[in-house]
């Protein structure tokens, strides 16, 4: 174990702490605390760009094992990474790999996050933390990383964490979307356009694995200029934060709900859900997990699904509208997927694309390429 | 959809006796199994043998036969039972060969008995090698290149296309037996002959041999409408090459990115819906190291050794939903047990990482190979939990109870040893292979070089040298020194001991105690709950680590509680019938109102270790410094440390030093029957005989003391270097030779010498004492003479050639001296009989083995009386041991011998038995009979053919021609080796010779004969002196007996036991046995206490 890590603070808004080591870029920084129950998938989570905003816990105790992977390219994308860059802002761990061994890696986590610039804190009781995270919901938080001597100064750290702005109340999508529109050709027959509110790079792959073409463009892209490229189909992505941000979004996605098939991806399925005019609502601590699992309510299969959302679809809303529910989760009866009752729109709470997090769902993208071939 | 409303009875096959590659998992998946159709009302008849294990208990299990597992028998129980279904997949491959041969013979379909859940197809298509490829090929899931071969001929040709080196697999046996790497055409010869004779089909497998790829499983469950998840991937830690059951295993996997444990998943999913399995399954895979290419290896369609592992990593009940599943349940109708509100259809997250590391006892047989392969060997496995890899490592190391006090700080560890050894052991690895990769690390070889050798991830590896770098860190430490608190807390944090940090500091544990209870050094106590804390768990699962600064429970501060000490790892000598033990402790002190029942164990194939038997587990090490963690938190009334076998047993004085209350027998007293000096005076004032006996401390005074006792003598070094601890010597010679070569004899390591009494009967008594009342069990006789183990000798209730007044002797002696001893507890008592003296050989102050045996036989339970009479009550039984029962239990052993390569089948002092069996029935040959068929000893037909071959001179040979006649009135072809045939035909027997091994060339040869399955029984005794011999371990008998072994034909090496097998032969011809319940038997007990 390397001694060169300084001491470091993870430290909440109630005043709760925890001490650790530092590792990573060894900067101060605040976010939303959430934790994540996935054992597997760190490159992957890391890069997903829901989680802007946010500082993760992993909970499973031995992180960078195998190590990072190359920046190497499949369908012009990093195959390894959901995006081009480490998306969360900080990363919480109980023990670090320092020597890990696979093939496929070529640096560790702590270099990783210390190129991306991204602070680290390892050594702390992930599950204190958890349980904490589980009790109160998902809390702001702070990083801090303490110099050689520096004297714990804890009561101008704790003002300091009164004052973080909570990530939910700031425009997280415009961040993380691309800003121009960007074309993926794999000269397939349908194409569809893709609304990126911080989508991940395996739901662009799922699609060009299906020959299918992708037009990437920003969230609040117009419906005359998304139509404009004569979509076969709407894809709107996974994203980070309060759906209700987006209203450009939403307000595109009503209009083109009518005309074209749809299918919606976690944050898609609650701006889809907000376009018909349900409700959405924050969750005491988010569904953050590969083991979610997901009923289907027309024929009672179960599927586990990678998930990743603070917000959820209010089921009772959901009644004056002309979407349905579709599938639950199992464990807290809350809204997973919902579906238009007449027109070819449908969307998911969680991550068909997996990526990390099992492949159960893929054929969701099979169905979705159906539905755009009987248009 | 519920569940199926025509089920109203089922049937659960066992899986009999604990044998390498079925152990006590089977216990815990059977048990699990009954109470979930229990809980849907479901009428339960079980069939299984083995009395030790929980599940044969009528308070658990509706219906208990104590019958083998075969066709002929459960179609009797069919027969008389008629149940609507039978469940195949809860007793092994012992349960699921016999189900298969029960489907095809169309039996099930005779008497209209449904196999629920896995159908048959599913389960050939995973036992049959190429069925199983066709079948992956079609899912799209890439098998090993492989082809089945029913010839040596076609063996070799397969071989020659695929390539060598390639792998010899054995279809339908147990745990891989049978199967083997070959390089060359020799060895592919050698193995494919013994292979195709093992095979219930007569095939073998030849395929891709992929050496030092990855191993890797998933744990799968199914329902009838395909739903389909993995409950636990688990990872070797060794590579492919030995047999997973050998491997130490790593839950969940480590070294997988997030796409290759997807990818595995998503195949092993699609493989197991194309199989169309239906409840548990595991699924194995080789996974390159250097692509993301895998390889299926195979489908075990039942719960196995895996699963139980996977039950106990995760906490999700496997074979409980498994069973629900069969029933027709779907995985989002039932509820996970541990949070009672989340649903079972979904995939635990682990906050933790856990190992499982094997534990062999290869060292006790004489000749064994101790190389690890693809051919499972161990007898036991300990599992660890915590929160780094380090941490588990150590923590497993010392609950393998090898004399280990973890990875490092053992004296051997700085044992020279030459590069050269060092390097063949890492590239052959053997039973010691772990040690010797710290021991390759210390002397200077690079992790890249030893993963070359023997290609363990170098992930691995690092965390081995963490582990001896902080040795060395330690060694130099100060403990004034102020960085000295972070270092030994990072220390605690990767797994060191108390003792292991006093080793290195050159003090006693306590100070280092004392050290870090003074810097608030502590572990926690964290609690299993399969969501990774993202619900809470309603059930106490716990385990302690210092990788956390939080306890997840809070502790009562009411004191009605009492931690009960499991058995620990299982090894020959202790196995499921001390799980048997804890449990029913448990239960006992249930019944008396005891608020927390509290287990310490780690056995992960256990009942004791499912988290719905006790009030609290903690899966823990047995070691003082854990369980006075524990004891320091809960503060409890005090612990049992008498019902786990030996390892529990060996903590007392020292749990009582530091502190602890232990309930029962007194310190004192126990010390008072351990200690042969006391002992032996107390004897002495009670007037109770005993062989001579001395302590002696140089080698000459031990042969002083033998010639004046005479021999034979037995002897029991007090340090054992290699091989067996206790010995008969039977001349000067072989006392010195076993004394020098294998053992240590100095003032400080003395050497207990005893006369040995040739020819004299053993006998047992169990009981319970509460200080005042002694309740004896029951006078348990053995049938071989004196000489055999306890362990492994054919024991009967009650006594079939004992006197009546010898019988009162041994009560009323038991009476004086348990009295003497003011137990309080169990006890067992060993004598010996000769000429109707009795004599004490010892007694012990803890659960015997032979425990569940004597309460299930005389229906009274034992551990029920015991833990009142250790809660300070008194005991409700009072009875005789001479209070006849109608029936009459035999408990024979069940040994492994054919895992064994090399291992000598003769019995001895030492225990070599994996496990046993007992039957009950009208009378000894009824249930002896029984017995000996569910020990897989297979009874010759009537006009079979018998190879006898007597050691030693003319005289000694003369001993077994009774025995030869009584064969050849029962028309037996008799065959002797020269000598034997010589005295049979003089003695009026017609005997023909057949040619020893060694003349291979001379015919009619022994070894012939045993390969084409024209013997049907070996009757080899050996001199008595043989196995003191070392330079004659390759003896013709030797050579007899392993071959017998290899090809699979009974051999019996004892003539008492030869004699008992003729008396049921002779009346076993039309009559059959009695097919009754232990229900039955129970009910027609005068005393009604089983309850």
């Amino acid at each position: 174990m390397s001694d060169k890590n300084k001491t470091a603070i993870l430290l909440l808004k109630d005043g709760t702490s925890f001490i650790g080591k530092g590792f990573g870029a060894p900067n101060k920084t605040s976010g939303e605390i959430v934790f994540s129950t996935s054992m597997v998938g760190y490159t992957e989570a890391l890069t997903d760009a829901s989680f802007k905003g946010q500082i993760l816990t992993l909970t499973y105790p031995m992180i960078g094992n195998y190590g990072v992977p190359s920046n190497e390219l499949d369908f012009g994308l990093p195959r390894y990474f959901e995006s081009d860059h480490i998306q969360i802002q900080g990363l919480v761990i109980h023990e670090l790999c320092f020597e890990p061994y696979h093939w496929a890696s070529t640096r560790t986590l702590d270099k990783w996050l210390s190129d991306e610039g991204i602070p680290g804190i390892y050594g702390i009781d992930t599950r204190r933390l958890t349980k904490k995270l589980r009790t109160n919901g998902d809390m702001l938080g702070m990083l801090h990383f303490f110099d050689e001597n520096e004297k714990p100064d804890f009561e101008t750290l704790l003002e300091e964490c009164q004052n973080i702005t909570d990530p939910n109340k700031t425009d997280l999508v415009k961040e993380v979307s691309i800003k121009e529109p960007c074309k993926y050709n794999v000269d397939g027959k349908l194409t569809v356009v893709l609304i990126d509110c911080g989508v991940k790079f395996s739901i662009i792959r799922s699609l060009l694995k299906r020959g299918i073409n992708v037009i990437r463009v920003p969230y609040d892209t117009s419906v005359d200029d998304i139509l404009s490229y004569n979509p076969d189909g709407i894809l709107v992505s996974n994203g980070p934060g309060d759906p209700k941000k987006n209203t450009k979004t939403i307000e595109a996605v009503r209009v083109l709900a009518e005309k074209l098939p749809m299918m919606g991806i976690c944050l898609g399925a609650q701006v889809l859900a907000l376009a018909f005019g349900a409700d959405t609502y924050k969750l005491k601590f988010g569904h953050r997990s590969q083991n979610q699992p997901a009923l289907d309510l027309t024929s009672n299969s179960c599927y586990i699904t990678i998930q990743n959302h603070s917000y959820a679809i209010n089921m009772e809303t959901l009644k004056q509208t002309p979407l349905e529910p579709w599938y639950i989760n199992s464990n807290d009866k809350t809204i997973e997927g919902v579906r238009h009752k007449t027109k070819p729109v449908y969307a998911v709470q969680w991550h068909p694309e997996a990526s990390p997090g099992p492949h159960d769902t893929e054929m969701l993208f099979d169905k979705f390429k159906k539905t755009m071939e009987a248009k | 959809m519920p569940k199926f409303d025509w089920i109203h009875k089922v049937l659960v096959l066992g899986s009999g006796a604990i044998k390498i590659g079925e152990a006590a998992e089977f216990d815990y998946s059977g048990s699990q199994c009954l109470k979930a159709l229990h809980e849907e009302g479901i009428e339960t008849v079980l069939i299984n043998p083995n009395i030790a294990t929980i599940q044969t208990d009528p308070r658990l299990s509706g219906k208990v036969y104590l019958l083998p597992v075969t066709p002929e028998f459960v179609e009797k129980v069919i027969a008389k039972e008629r149940p609507d279904g039978i469940l195949l997949g809860f007793g092994g491959q012992t349960a699921l060969n016999c189900g298969l041969e029960l489907a095809k013979t169309g039996i099930l379909d005779k008497y209209n008995v449904k196999v629920l859940g896995t159908p048959i197809s599913a389960i050939e298509d995973t036992g049959d090698r190429e069925r199983f490829r066709q079948s992956m090929l079609e899912a799209d899931v890439p098998p090993l290149e492989s082809r089945s071969a029913t010839s040596v001929e076609a063996a070799m040709q397969i071989a020659e296309e695929i390539g060598y080196p390639v792998i010899i697999r054995v279809a339908f046996t147990l745990g891989g037996k049978g199967s083997g790497v070959a390089y060359t055409v020799d060895e592919l010869k050698e193995t494919v002959t013994k292979g195709i004779a093992q095979s219930r089909i007569g095939q073998v497998l030849i395929e891709e041999y992929v050496g030092h790829w990855k191993e890797i499983e998933y744990e799968v469950m199914r329902d009838y409408a395909d739903n389909c998840l993995t409950i636990c991937n688990m990872e070797n830690f060794d590579p492919m090459g030995i047999h997973t059951g050998d491997s130490i295993v790593v839950a969940p996997s480590q070294t997988m990115t997030n796409r290759e444990y997807h990818r595995i998943r998503q195949v092993s999913i699609n493989a197991i819906r194309h199989l169309g399995i239906i409840g548990e399954c595991n699924i194995q895979w080789a996974l390159n190291t250097q692509s993301e290419e895998c390889r299926v290896i195979e489908v075990n369609s039942r719960m196995s050794r895996s699963s139980a592992l996977a039950s106990k990593v995760t906490g999700y009940p496997l074979a409980y939903i498994a069973t629900k599943l069969a029933l027709g349940y779907l995985l989002p109708e039932l509820i996970n047990k541990v949070t009672e509100v989340t649903t079972a259809c979904f995939e635990p997250a682990l906050d933790y990482v856990t190992i499982k590391i094997p534990r062999w006892d290869l060292q006790k047989f004489v000749n064994a190979d101790r190389h690890v392969g693809p051919q499972m060997r161990s007898v036991g496995e300990v599992m660890a939990i915590g929160r780094c890899f380090e941490e588990v490592l150590q923590k497993a190391v010392r609950m393998l109870d090898i004399g280990k006090i973890g990875l490092v700080c053992n004296p051997e560890d700085y044992e020279p040893e030459t590069e050269k050894h060092i390097r063949d052991e890492l590239t052959n690895p053997t039973d010691e292979h772990l040690f010797k990769i710290s021991k390759a690390l210390r002397m200077g070889l690079s992790v890249s070089e030893i993963y070359r050798l023997s290609g363990i991830d170098p992930f691995f590896l690092n965390k081995i040298k963490n582990i001896l770098d902080m040795e060395d860190k330690l060694r130099k430490l100060n403990l004034a020194d102020t960085e000295a608190i972070e270092i030994i807390r990072e220390a605690k944090r990767i797994g060191f001991s108390d003792e292991q940090i006093a080793v290195c500091q050159c003090t006693n544990e306590a100070t280092i105690r004392k050290f870090r209870k003074d810097n608030k050094i502590t572990p926690c106590v964290k609690q299993i709950d399969t969501l990774a804390a993202e619900y809470p768990a309603k059930t106490n699962y716990l385990y302690m680590t210092y990788g956390g600064d939080e306890d997840d429970i809070t502790f009562s501060s009411d004191t009605n509680k009492v931690i009960v000490l499991g058995a620990g790892v299982f090894r020959i000598g202790s196995s499921v019938e001390f799980d048997w033990c804890g449990v029913n402790t448990v239960w006992a002190l249930k019944k008396n109102d005891i608020k927390e029942a509290i287990i310490i164990n780690y056995n992960p194939e256990t009942v004791s270790t499912d988290y719905d038997v006790s009030d609290k587990l903690y899966f823990e090490e047995l070691t003082t410094e854990r369980i006075m963690d524990i004891y320091d938190k809960e503060k409890p009334l005090g612990v049992i440390t008498s019902v786990g076998g030996q390892i529990p047993n060996n903590l007392s004085i020292k749990l009582t030093e530091l502190g602890a209350n232990i309930l029962g027998t007194s310190a004192e007293n126990v010390d008072l029957a351990e200690d042969r000096s006391k002992f032996s005076a107390l004897l002495d004032k009670l007037g109770i005989s005993q062989p001579p006996w001395s302590k002696l401390v140089t080698i000459d005074d031990a042969k002083r003391f033998a010639q004046e006792i005479g021999f034979p003598v037995l002897v029991r070094p007090s340090y054992v270097l290699s091989g067996s601890a206790m010995r008969v010597a039977y001349n000067n010679a072989s006392l010195e030779n076993f004394l020098k070569l294998a053992a240590k004899v100095s003032p400080d390591h003395p050497v207990v010498i005893s006369k040995f009494i040739t020819g004299a009967k053993e006998v047992e008594v169990d009981g319970v004492s509460d200080g005042d009342n002694v309740l004896i069990g029951a006078i348990m006789e053995h049938v071989e003479n004196a000489g055999v183990h306890s362990g492994d000798a054919t024991m009967t209730i009650p006594p079939q050639a004992l006197k009546p007044e010898v019988q009162k002797d041994i009560e009323d002696c038991t009476q004086r001296i348990v009295k003497a001893l003011k137990i309080r507890g169990p006890y067992n008592i060993q004598y010996l009989v000769k000429d109707d003296i009795v004599n004490v050989i010892e007694c012990n102050l803890r659960a015997s083995r032979s425990m569940p045996f004597v309460s299930k036989t005389r229906g009274i339970n034992l551990i029920d009386q015991a833990t009142l009479a250790m809660l300070g009550k008194k005991i409700t039984i009072h009875l005789s041991p001479m209070t006849a029962t109608s029936h009459v239990g035999v408990k024979v052993p069940q040994f492994s011998f054919m895992r064994l390569s090399g291992a000598d089948p003769v019995l001895g002092v030492e225990m070599l038995s994996t496990g046993e069996v007992a039957c009950i029935g009208e009378n000894f040959s009824d249930a002896f009979s029984k017995a000996i068929q569910a020990a897989e000893v297979h009874i010759s037909p009537k006009d079979g053919a018998i190879l006898i071959s007597i050691g030693g001179d003319k005289e000694n040979k003369k001993r077994v021609v009774p025995i030869a006649k009584a064969f050849q009135e029962m028309n037996f072809r008799i065959y002797a080796t020269a000598n034997t045939a010589n005295v049979l035909n003089d003695s009026g027997v017609n005997a023909t010779v057949l040619y020893k091994v060694r003349d291979a060339q001379v015919n009619p040869n022994i070894l012939d004969y045993l390969q084409e399955q024209k013997i049907d029984l070996v009757i080899n005794v050996p001199v008595t002196n043989h196995k003191e011999d070392y330079s004659d371990i390759l003896t013709d008998g030797y050579i007899i007996r392993r071959q017998a072994v290899e090809f699979n034909v009974p051999v019996i090496t004892n003539l008492q036991l030869a004699e008992a097998l003729v008396d049921v032969l002779k009346k076993n011809d039309s009559t059959g046995q009695s097919i009754c319940s232990l229900n039955e038997y129970m009910d027609k007990i005068p005393w009604k206490q089983w309850q």
